[in-house]
């Protein structure tokens, strides 16, 4: 049960911090689908900080992890700033592309610095037990890992900045109608970029915070196993509000935490599921939310399309 | 040669080719990144794929096995370019093509279907797949990229767990189709011989291009496929003009689901690859569609080049030196390509800015003479 709680616990985490990213970058008026790509670019960041950082304290540890996953997050999201904003390309498809070069990229550059420390291992692993220990304090059996509350931070601070700091409500203003904003002189660009760039902080933070929620030793090769797109599942099902994303990521959490801890419920072992199907639950339980939630969307006006100052 | 620039099919192809000559190049500039010794000859390997042989019946071969793989890649991207073609990003092709492997693969293995029942059987479980997302969105408003990629997860799971059934005993893959059902193995009626006794070459090859000639009929000179485009440019002017506008974005779905699906048939069937019920990711073969769509301009006629190019890349990415480099090179490569192709639209937008410019620039020319003969 206390395993339940500890995974049903960091995975709602994960999914909060990449939900934020979203939700914030969907406000600005940009669709983020690269979620997934930025948080292997986030762990990727961690990772390697992690694996040079060599000994020291626990908390310029976990500060440095953090800042390094945070900028790789920030650098990896201008790909889709420079193209969704700037050129006004498709933002589907530069999504889709971010996401297919992260894991690409990422794998190989992880075996070719694995390849260059030793030139049999052609693996794309990074490990990472000692450090991960820092992130983790044991209290009674529970792993409790500062990424929980970095998470319930990240979410009160979102919800004071969207509603009510003038930056924020600037930003949702651009999201819901650029040519109205920018009439009575809001930088659409500018603030579409701050979402942008905030998204990626996000979304780098959701990377490293999934890679050190369960295990010390991370595969490049498989990405993030489609947290990114779960994340935006959550979002749509938290109607684009901070708070109401937490709520949905705690659901979407316990049902991703069944699939790795049913074995240990009599009365579910006993059903005799394959583990496929927990796997399968979040997918089909948003699917079905959102069949029914999607009439009254609550969704940004003007996500996805390109401001152009010239069409009014 | 300003004319040739101007005609939309030309921009097409010239902005698709730099996009290929960035990505190939952003692909050079990672190797000398990580080993400057052998970059070169690295990336010339990834572009030359099969020609590294110097034998011609082994390049004879692999140059069949390229082609057999670009089939299925060739069904994905058709049926990604077709949805876009109304306005739809089906995002869900990867998913639609994983329950179309589920089918035949279950329908040859379990129930020793022949190769056609098969292969319907896994057009019918795309165009399934196609038909949920497509009624998703028209009556409940859900958008196509979401439920798509909600499906794509769940219909992975779901062909994880009943493949399962079908495996071997001793590792995660399918068992051999050849072993168990001979007759679920599409026919080569032939066309092996020309690539050496390649038995991976079917039926698959023509049929696939036959498909991507039909899809452009279909596309450009019939009704159907002037409705589902106005559908797709307009969807509340189609419903004034009297189309069945959600009928008509239920059955885009279906078409483009059951493309993908036959994809699957034409790869699995062929027995060139087994499945892994262990997969812990999406097979690839309906993102890299995007990647072909798009860089075939959206033109079905494209799409063959494309899907050909893209498949050719990624299998010359064994090709590599392994010492210093990884195969991943080559995804690494038609990612960017992707990413370049979202640049299309202002890589043509510039191209017909210069030249009406420059075009311009003449008649200001011509104009200023002809007036300044007049005052004199």
């Amino acid at each position: 049960m206390l395993l339940l709680i500890q995974y049903t616990l960091i995975f709602s985490s994960v999914l909060t911090l990449v939900a934020l990213g979203g939700c914030i970058s969907e406000h600005s008026g940009v669709i983020n689908l690269g979620l997934e790509g930025i948080m292997v670019m986030g762990a990727l960041g961690g990772a390697l900080m992690m694996r040079y950082l060599g000994t020291s304290s626990a908390l310029v540890m976990v500060l440095l992890v953090v800042l390094a996953a945070i900028v790789f997050g920030m650098l990896y999201s201008c790909l889709l700033g420079v193209a969704s904003i700037n050129f006004k390309a498709d933002q589907t498809l530069v999504g889709t592309a971010m996401n297919l070069l992260a894991t690409a990229a990422a794998t190989v550059f992880v075996k070719a610095i694995n390849t260059a420390a030793n030139p049999d291992d052609h693996s794309s692993e990074i490990e990472y037990v000692r450090a991960r220990k820092m992130f983790i304090t044991n209290i009674n059996g529970f792993e409790f890992n500062w990424f929980m509350l970095i998470a319930v931070l990240a979410v009160i601070f979102v919800a004071v900045m969207l509603y009510k700091t003038k930056f924020g409500l600037r930003l949702m203003a651009c999201g819901e109608h650029p040519q109205a904003a920018d009439s009575v002189g809001i930088n659409v660009y500018k603030m579409r970029w701050s979402g942008v760039l905030l998204s990626g902080a996000f979304g780098g933070l959701g990377g490293i915070c999934y890679i050190l929620a369960g295990v010390s030793i991370w595969k490049f090769e498989n990405g993030v196993a489609g947290f990114g797109f779960l994340a935006l599942a959550v979002m749509i099902f938290g109607q684009w509000q901070p708070i109401r994303i937490a709520l949905a990521a705690l659901l979407f959490g316990l049902f991703r935490a069944l699939s790795n801890t049913y074995v240990g419920f009599p009365t579910l072992a006993s059903l005799n599921l394959p583990g496929n199907v927990y796997n399968m639950m979040p997918y089909i339980v948003s699917l079905i939310v959102l069949a029914f939630t999607s009439k009254t969307s609550r969704a940004p006006k003007a996500e996805g399309i390109p401001y152009d100052k010239g069409s009014r | 040669m300003k004319k040739a620039l101007k005609n939309p099919g030309v921009q097409a192809f010239v902005a698709s080719v730099i996009c290929i000559i960035l990505g190939l190049l952003i692909g050079y500039i990672v190797l000398l990144f990580i080993n400057p010794e052998g970059a070169a000859e690295s990336i010339i390997n990834v572009i030359k794929n099969f020609f590294t042989w110097s034998r011609a019946n082994k390049k004879l071969q692999q140059f069949g096995n390229t082609l057999s793989k670009t089939m299925p890649l060739l069904m994905c991207s058709l049926s990604i370019l077709f949805a876009y073609k109304v306005g739809l990003f089906n995002i869900g092709a990867a998913g639609q093509y994983v329950a179309g492997s589920c089918a035949c693969l279950y329908a040859a293995l379990a129930w020793g279907w022949g190769w056609l029942p098969c292969m319907i059987f896994a057009i019918v479980a795309g165009a399934v797949l196609g038909a949920v997302v497509g009624m998703l969105k028209s009556y409940c408003n859900v958008n196509e990229v979401i439920s798509g990629i909600m499906l794509n997860w769940i219909s992975l799971y779901l062909t994880n767990t009943l493949l399962t059934k079908v495996k071997e005993v001793a590792s995660p893959y399918t068992m051999y189709i050849k072993d168990v059902n001979p007759s679920a193995l599409l026919p080569n009626a032939g066309l092996d011989k020309l690539f050496n006794g390649n038995k991976y070459i079917t039926i698959a090859v023509p049929l696939a291009l036959f498909i991507a000639i039909a899809v452009s009929i279909i596309l450009n000179r019939t009704k159907l496929g002037y409705e589902l485009k106005a559908t797709g440019s307009n969807k509340n002017a189609a419903k004034y003009a009297g189309m069945a506008e959600k009928r008509n974005i239920v059955l885009t779905l279906v078409i483009a689901g059951g493309l993908a699906g036959l994809g699957a048939a034409m790869l699995y069937l062929t027995g060139y690859m087994r499945w892994e019920c262990t997969q812990s990711s999406v097979p690839g073969m309906g993102f890299n569609g995007i990647a072909a769509a798009f860089l075939g301009g959206l033109n079905p006629i494209g799409a063959i080049f494309a899907s050909f190019f893209i498949q050719h890349i990624t299998d010359g990415g064994q090709y590599v030196n392994t010492n210093f480099y990884s195969s991943q090179i080559s995804d690494l490569i038609s990612s960017v390509i992707i990413y370049l192709c979202g640049f299309v639209l202002f890589i043509k937008l510039t191209m017909t800015g210069m030249i009406n410019r420059s075009e311009e620039k003449k008649l200001q020319k011509i104009k200023a003479a002809s007036s300044e003969g007049g005052d004199r």
